[in-house]
C-alpha cells in the first residue's frame, strides 16, 4: 500500500468522479487516484470483460503528438521523416506504418534496456502527415516524454495531450456496443486508428487494447469523457472495470507490465519481445544498443521471459524465486497471481535459457516451500483479436 | 447458553465451545480481501503459538496471512474451503471458518474484543 500522506499530491483523471460514483475502490497508482475494483469485484470484472465488454478509465496513461518541426514534401515524405526520428529511439518498424496503423514498440536505453513499452500510431488523416500519436505508460510518461523531446530537439516537437481522456472498451461485445454510438467502428481492423465525431467533439478511436480481447481505446476531450462513458455504461453488456482486473486480464494474455516484467535492465531479447524489432531495423542496426541486442539475437541471452504455470492451486506472486531440480535459483517471477478465466494460478518470470522450453519442470519457492511448476506457453488463454 | 464470538484487530473471529475454538475471518476482512481464490491451512496436530501463522488466504490480487489470536493445537481444519475458496466470501462467519484449536489458555479468548467492541473498532477505521 502506498503512503496515505502522499494522497494530496495524487492527480485525478477526467473520469475520477464517475469512478467514485460507480463505487470504485480508489487507490494510488502511478501518481493518480485510480479504481482498483468496482463493487462486483476483480474476479467478476475479469470474467465480464471476457464474456461481454469492460470499460476501463486509462486516462492516466501518457498521450502525445510528435510532430516534425519543419515539415515539407508530400504525405509519405513527411511520415518517413518523423518515423525516421522516432526510429532512432525504438526498434520497431515505424516508417512502414500505413496511414491509420498502430504499432507496439519499445523505448530503449543505450544498454538495450527497456525505458518503456508504447504504442506508436500513424494518424489516418493526411492533414496529420509528419505527426505520430504516442501512448506510453502512466508511471513513466514524464521521463519518456522528456527523453523523446530532448533526443529529437530541433527536429521534432512533442505535444502532450493533457486535456484528453483515454477510455478502453474491451471484450467480445465491444464492437457491437461501440458501433451503436460511433457507427463505423465495427468495420475497423485490429491495430488501426480512425477519427470519429461525437456531440461535435473529435474522437480518435483505436482498435487495440491490452486484455487479449478485441476492443477499442478512445482518445477524447476530458470534458466529455464522463457523458461518453455513461452512454457506453448504459448498455447492459458494459461494466466498469478496475486496475485489478486489468492486471489479471493482461497477465492471462501474456502481456508485459512495465516496471515488473520489463524495465531498464531487461532487453527485448531477454523479454521475449524480439517480434517487436522490425525486420528492416535488424538489418539496418540503427536503434539504441543495436550491437548488444543483435548480439543477443545471434548468441542468445543470459535469461528469457517465460510463462510459468504452477501444478497446484497456490499462486506464486511477483518476486518468487524460481529454482531448478537441484534447488538452485534460476530466476524470479515478475508477475504472478490467479487467472480467473484459466481458473488457476499463472505467472511469468525470467529463467536461464536452457530452462525456457515449454513443459520444463521448475520449482517455485512460496512461503519456504518449493512448489512444482512448468514453463507454459503464453498467452494462457486464446487471444481473440478482431480479424476482418 | 449461547456461544459468544470474540474478535481481533486483525479481523478474525474466535468462537470457544468446550475448550475448542473455531477461528475464521470476519465479514469485513472477507470484503476487504475480495474474491478468495486459494486457502492454505495448517496440518491437524500442529501447535500454534499466539500470533503464529495459522493460515494463508489469497485473493486475485494478493496473499495475506491469518495469525492465530490464541495459542493451541490444531484439531480440525475446514478442507471444504481449500476446495471451494469462494465459501470464505460467501459465509465468512459460518461455513467459511478456517481452523479449530484445542485452546491452551481460555483467558486469551476472554481478552479479545466483544462484538460491540469490534463494531466500535470498525467505525474508527
Amino acid at each position: 500500500m502506498a503512503e496515505p500522506a502522499a494522497a494530496e499530491h495524487l492527480k485525478r483523471t477526467p473520469i475520477y468522479a464517475l469512478n467514485v460514483e460507480l463505487g470504485g475502490k480508489i487507490v494510488p497508482f502511478a501518481g493518480y487516484e485510480m479504481p482498483v475494483q468496482f463493487p462486483q469485484g476483480i474476479l467478476k470484472e475479469h470474467l465480464h470483460t471476457r464474456a461481454a465488454a469492460g470499460l476501463f478509465d486509462v486516462s492516466h496513461m501518457g498521450q502525445a503528438f510528435l510532430r516534425l518541426e519543419n515539415a515539407s514534401g508530400d504525405v509519405d515524405t513527411r511520415h518517413d521523416a518523423i518515423a525516421g526520428l522516432i526510429e532512432t529511439l525504438v526498434p520497431g518498424e515505424i516508417k512502414g506504418l500505413k496511414p491509420g496503423q498502430i504499432r507496439y514498440t519499445l523505448l530503449l536505453n543505450d544498454q538495450g534496456g527497456i525505458r518503456d513499452d508504447l504504442m506508436v500510431t500513424r494518424p489516418a488523416d493526411p492533414k496529420f502527415a509528419g505527426t505520430l500519436f504516442l501512448v506510453v505508460n502512466a508511471g513513466t510518461k514524464d521521463a519518456d516524454f522528456a527523453h523523446i523531446a530532448a533526443k529529437l530537439k530541433g527536429r521534432a516537437r512533442l505535444d502532450r495531450l493533457e486535456d484528453q481522456a483515454l477510455i478502453a472498451l474491451q471484450g467480445p461485445k465491444a464492437a457491437k456496443v461501440l458501433e451503436r454510438v460511433l457507427p463505423g467502428v465495427a468495420a475497423m481492423s485490429f491495430m488501426t486508428i480512425a477519427p470519429f465525431t461525437w456531440e461535435r467533439a473529435q474522437l480518435f478511436v483505436s482498435r487495440s487494447g491490452y486484455t487479449g480481447e478485441d476492443g477499442y481505446e478512445i482518445t477524447l476531450p476530458g470534458n466529455i469523457a464522463v457523458p461518453f462513458a455513461r452512454v457506453l455504461l448504459a448498455d447492459n453488456d458494459v461494466a466498469p472495470i478496475g486496475l485489478g482486473a486489468r492486471d489479471s486480464l493482461r497477465l492471462e494474455a501474456g502481456l508485459c507490465l512495465y516496471g515488473h516484467d520489463i524495465d531498464e535492465t531487461t532487453t527485448p531479447v531477454e523479454a521475449n519481445l524480439t517480434w517487436a524489432i522490425g525486420k528492416r531495423r535488424k538489418m539496418e542496426k540503427n536503434f539504441p544498443a543495436a550491437d548488444i541486442i543483435m548480439g543477443q539475437l545471434f548468441d542468445g541471452a543470459k535469461r528469457l521471459r517465460v510463462g510459468v504455470k504452477p501444478d497446484g492451486r497456490a499462486p506464486a506472486r511477483e518476486g518468487t524465486e524460481i529454482v531448478d531440480a537441484n534447488g538452485a535459483i534460476v530466476g524470479r517471477i515478475t508477475s504472478g497471481g490467479f487467472g480467473p478465466s484459466v481458473n488457476g494460478p499463472i505467472a511469468m518470470g525470467y529463467v536461464r535459457p536452457d530452462l525456457a522450453k515449454d513443459g520444463t519442470p521448475l520449482g517455485l519457492v512460496v512461503r519456504g516451500q518449493t512448489l512444482p511448476a512448468r514453463v507454459a506457453p503464453m498467452p494462457f488463454i486464446p487471444k481473440r483479436f478482431h480479424k476482418p | 447458553m449461547m456461544i459468544e464470538t470474540r474478535y481481533t484487530k486483525d479481523h478474525e473471529w474466535v468462537r470457544l465451545d468446550g475448550g475448542i475454538a473455531t477461528i475464521g475471518i470476519t465479514d469485513y476482512a472477507a470484503e476487504q480481501l475480495g474474491d478468495v481464490v486459494f486457502v492454505e491451512l495448517p496440518k491437524v496436530g500442529k501447535a500454534i503459538e499466539k500470533g503464529g501463522e495459522a493460515a494463508v488466504v489469497e485473493s486475485v490480487k494478493a496473499a495475506s496471512e491469518v495469525y492465530a489470536p490464541i495459542a493451541g493445537e490444531v484439531v480440525e481444519v475446514n478442507s471444504a474451503i481449500e476446495g471451494e475458496p469462494a465459501n470464505v466470501n460467501a459465509e465468512p462467519m459460518g461455513a467459511g471458518w478456517f481452523i479449530k484449536l484445542k485452546v491452551k489458555n481460555a483467558a486469551e479468548v476472554g481478552a479479545l474484543m466483544t462484538e460491540a467492541q469490534y463494531r466500535d473498532y470498525l467505525k474508527g477505521l
